[in-house]
């Protein structure tokens, strides 16, 4: 029997999540069919969504894998603007047909994206790899900023840092303007269509993580050195970690950028990408159910203080400082552990009486 | 060529002082302290504030006034935030930070506004200098001077005095310098006044050479000081001053030969290749893992 | 203490000798003029040495000779200044660790590195890593082959476990054993890549007396059972006297004698090296 336990666990948990999931979209979508929903909540459901796939892809090279990434905004912009192109061109196909299509590209694309960028990046260690990581989500950023893409009957026209350079023939249509970002984007994602994407998601990583495969992954994380001698690739594992992350960053950004009508690269830069290590680190390393809970909380905790407009980033900002503070300092940890202790015990005997 | 080539040094300049508050931190706490590009934009509303109607303070003073709030923003900072996260984890630290950096940007917006107040120009009695043919602004040359006294006196500092090889015995390793009777808290502390006072003399050069003041005006240059002083070698003062320098001569060049653009895409891109090529930086040590 | 009976080294046709048992069957390493320096320092120069298909060979010497070094260098942790290293005749110059680990050598480390945060089983699972047939895409759809060779691989761990007496440890994880099964976890795993030669970095450290003497009965089951050759470096010479078939002894660097337990027992230079020269 004992000899089970551990598998039963990790599965236990995985099964949370998909429960979590799947809560989460009976509760809103019956909010929603019934009307019991501001316009600005409804509105970030789809976003949320993608923020929680976001999330737990990160977790993925954060946790998993061990390696500080932040740059992964960079990814999901690949994935969003790979997206925005390939429904335009696709404008006469069914809306379904479109977003599955533009999921899967934008999600290779963001793979190539990780792969390549994974080449340079995973030879280096610790704040190293950390800082390159955040270069080169700058750098992506850059190069959006000088993309051009117009659609007119001959196809799909690129330019780069040169609008005129398009050459589009009269009725053509500019649907990637450099700076000013996407326009006119088909706004064909759904609120299902998203929740059936990070399930998908949530499958593939678990299942990952509670194989061979994830086993490598970890044992390269705790002490490479030992994995090496255990004849395990670090550059191997490592890089499909990253790279399954990237392309899942990337269909996180293809349900996003469909879900608006105008879109900017700047909206992927490096806050975006903290962000996400936020939702990670509050969530707990690893831990894809903490995940999963906090991008959901935190992307809607400032839509709450909506009333403290102005005071609401403050708030945000010091409610993050002292949740590291009590959750990493020795003592305030030894402290409120305590406190709780002492309360439950109280309650018990209150409970008794 | 020679004006664009004086420009990034100076801009160079700027980013050296600020990455040596970076720099200067890393070896010694080993964090990346994301805050520290806020407590620039703090020293220049200082400064902005001090040279004001209101107050009508000449430079120097508004000068000194800056430094001085800064430092106390930066030893605060530490004593509040940092030091209770002394023995966690480095990315519970980075989120911290992270989380001050955000403080300070949004009580910076709430304080004075969104809206970029113009920078009052600290040299209008000078006059831009003219050589081999170049016109080169008294900021500029200010800000290389600056540089060049910072680093004498902080290499000085580190080498020939009994505080300064405290702090470096204190980076080298922080238990055997407590067990030699360093005070460790304090050489902490010590970092960060240095290094927040540097950052108060850079917020000042910064807004004097690029006049607009915001509450993010110290976010792109703190990250780009911080790729200076990773490109450099992290930890290592005269890489700060290095990496700075190249750093501020690539982005010039690059905005003036290539495209205004891409200037940040080319300035991270060749801190990528430094870092392939020595994945410690320029003069970085190379720390191998004994087995 | 158990002591295995003395046997004869014979000489092969390289400068090297091994127990009369291996002779005619291929040396598994083959170590020439193997050398590394660190920046000026020369840190092992001229190391030679034959081990045998079955041998249990110990490498003894005083603090900083040099031993673990001469571990690192045959791992490919380090990569050679100078000379050649063979591995079951193939030269492994340019190889990784983990290529040098598939061709067949398997260590354990003098400063324990396990998987802390993985469980016992899992940890012995990474070591049956490459021997486990499933794509990462069987794993990720949970085709029915993962399920297949994840029963094999499970039972295969505890089996391997069963080994030292730990299956029923199985579940706990690798930072909550005790320092002397974490030693004998590190074995485990390392027997579990399936090797010819075990590389043991000091297995008996932290050991009392009663498990020293289990220790040596082990590793000398392991070789019998797995018919693989041990390397092994130890500073208790009651392990070492004990179960070595033949012993060398380093010293700066640099081997100073060679021989069967008893040869090493009585050679001055040995002597000279552990306790000093004698003055006066």
């Amino acid at each position: 029997m004992k000899k089970f336990s551990k598998a039963s666990t990790a599965s236990k948990k995985a099964f949370l999540n998909y429960g979590i999931v799947i809560a989460f979209f009976v509760i809103f979508q019956s909010l929603v069919s019934t009307g019991n929903i501001t316009s600005a909540l409804k509105g970030q459901l789809i976003p949320i969504a993608c923020y929680m796939i976001m999330a737990v892809s990160l977790n993925l090279v954060v946790g998993i894998s061990g390696e500080l990434s932040l740059g992964h905004a960079g990814f999901m912009s690949v994935g969003a603007f790979t997206a925005v192109i390939v429904s335009s061109a696709m404008a006469g196909s069914s809306d379904k047909g479109s977003l599955i299509v533009s999921i899967i590209v934008g999600a290779l694309i963001a793979a190539i994206a990780g792969f390549l960028i994974g080449i340079p990046v995973l030879r280096l260690n610790g704040d190293y790899l950390a800082i390159v990581t955040l270069a080169f989500g700058e750098i992506i950023k850059n190069i959006l900023n000088c993309l051009y893409v117009g659609i007119d009957e001959k196809g799909v026209h690129f330019a780069f840092n040169n609008p005129a350079a398009l050459a589009m023939s009269a009725e053509g249509k500019v649907i990637i303007n450099g700076p000013m970002g996407a326009v006119g984007i088909r706004k064909i994602s759904t609120f299902a269509a998203a929740i059936i994407l990070l399930l998908i998601i949530l499958i593939i990583i678990q299942n990952l993580v509670n194989s061979r495969t994830g086993r490598a992954i970890m044992a390269i994380r705790d002490n490479r050195i030992a994995a090496e001698s255990m004849g395990l690739s670090p550059m191997k594992y490592k890089m499909l970690a990253f790279t399954v992350s990237a392309a899942m960053a990337g269909a996180a950004g293809a349900v996003y950028a469909l879900n608006y009508s105008t879109l900017v690269p700047k909206k992927f830069d490096f806050n975006t990408s903290i962000l996400v290590l936020v939702f990670v680190v509050l969530g707990g390393i690893g831990n894809m159910t903490g995940s999963l809970l906090a991008a959901g909380v935190l992307v809607v905790l400032p839509e709450l203080l909506r009333k403290f407009s102005d005071y609401r980033m403050l708030v945000y900002a010091i409610v993050l400082i002292l949740v590291m503070l009590v959750t990493n300092n020795e003592k305030l940890k030894g402290k409120i552990d305590t406190f709780f202790k002492k309360l439950r015990m109280k309650i018990s005997k209150g409970g008794r009486k | 060529m020679l004006v664009h080539l004086i420009n990034g040094i100076s801009l160079g300049s700027i980013y050296a002082i600020i990455a040596l508050g970076y720099t200067m931190v890393y070896g010694i706490a080993k964090m990346l302290n994301f805050a520290h590009g806020d407590v620039i934009m703090i020293g220049g509303y200082v400064a902005f504030f001090a040279m004001s109607e209101g107050a009508g303070l000449p430079a120097p003073l508004a000068l000194l006034l800056a430094i001085i709030v800064c430092t106390i923003l930066g030893i605060t900072i530490e004593r509040l935030a940092y030091k209770p996260l002394r023995s966690a984890t480095s990315l519970a630290v980075l989120i911290t930070a992270i989380g001050m950096s955000y403080f300070l940007q949004n009580s910076a917006l709430l304080l004075w506004g969104a809206n970029p107040k113009a920078f009052p120009d600290m040299f209008k009695n000078a006059e831009a200098i003219e050589f081999f043919g170049a016109k080169i602004s008294p900021v500029a040359l200010v800000a290389i001077f600056a540089n060049i006294v910072i680093m004498v006196i902080l290499t000085l500092f580190t080498t020939r005095t009994k505080v300064g090889k405290a702090m470096r015995a204190v980076s080298e390793d922080k238990g055997a310098a407590t067990l030699m009777g360093i005070n460790v808290n304090f050489t902490i502390s010590l970092t960060f006044a240095i290094g927040s006072g540097l950052a108060a003399v850079a917020g000042v050069l910064l807004c004097s050479a690029y006049p607009t003041l915001m509450p993010t005006t110290g976010s792109l240059p703190g990250i780009k000081a911080f790729t200076a002083a990773v490109f450099g070698g992290i930890g290592s003062i005269p890489g700060a001053m290095i990496g700075g320098i190249l750093l501020g001569v690539i982005e010039i060049l690059a905005r003036a030969y290539i495209s205004s653009e891409l200037a940040d895409a080319i300035v991270f891109g060749v801190l990528i290749v430094v870092l392939i090529f020595r994945p410690t930086g320029l003069l970085g040590k190379q720390i191998h893992e004994k087995v | 203490m158990s002591k295995s009976p003395e046997v004869k080294l014979v000489n092969v046709p390289s400068p090297n000798f091994v127990p009369e048992k291996d002779l005619g069957k291929p040396l598994v390493l083959e170590a020439a003029h193997l050398g590394i320096d660190f920046g000026g320092l020369v840190a092992v120069d001229e190391f030679n040495i034959g081990i045998g298909a079955t041998e249990i060979c110990g490498l003894i010497g005083p603090n900083g000779a040099g031993k673990t070094t001469i571990f690192n260098l045959l791992t490919k942790v380090y990569e050679p200044t100078r000379g050649t290293i063979m591995l079951g005749g193939k030269d492994t110059h340019n190889m990784t660790p983990s290529q040098v680990n598939q061709m067949g050598i398997a260590r354990t480390f003098q400063n324990i590195r396990l998987f802390d945060k993985l469980t016992v089983e899992e940890n012995v699972k990474i070591g049956l890593h490459n021997h486990i047939g499933y794509h990462t895409l069987a794993g990720v759809f949970r085709l029915p082959n993962y399920w297949k060779e994840e029963k094999k691989d499970h039972e295969k761990a505890l089996e391997l476990l069963d080994i030292f007496g730990m299956a029923d440890l199985a579940n706990v994880t690798a930072d909550s054993l005790p320092y002397g099964a974490q030693r004998r976890l590190e074995i485990v795993r390392a027997l579990a890549t399936g090797p010819k030669l075990l590389l043991l970095d000091e297995p008996a450290a932290g050991m009392n007396p009663s498990e020293t003497e289990e220790l040596m009965n082990n590793i000398r089951k392991i070789r019998d059972e797995f018919q693989i050759a041990v390397l092994l470096i130890e500073h208790d010479m009651n392990l070492v006297m004990g179960i070595c078939e033949s012993i060398v002894v380093l010293n700066f660097g640099r081997i100073i004698a060679k021989g069967t337990p008893s040869q090493i027992q009585g050679n001055p230079q040995v002597i000279e090296a552990y306790l000093g020269t004698h003055r006066g």
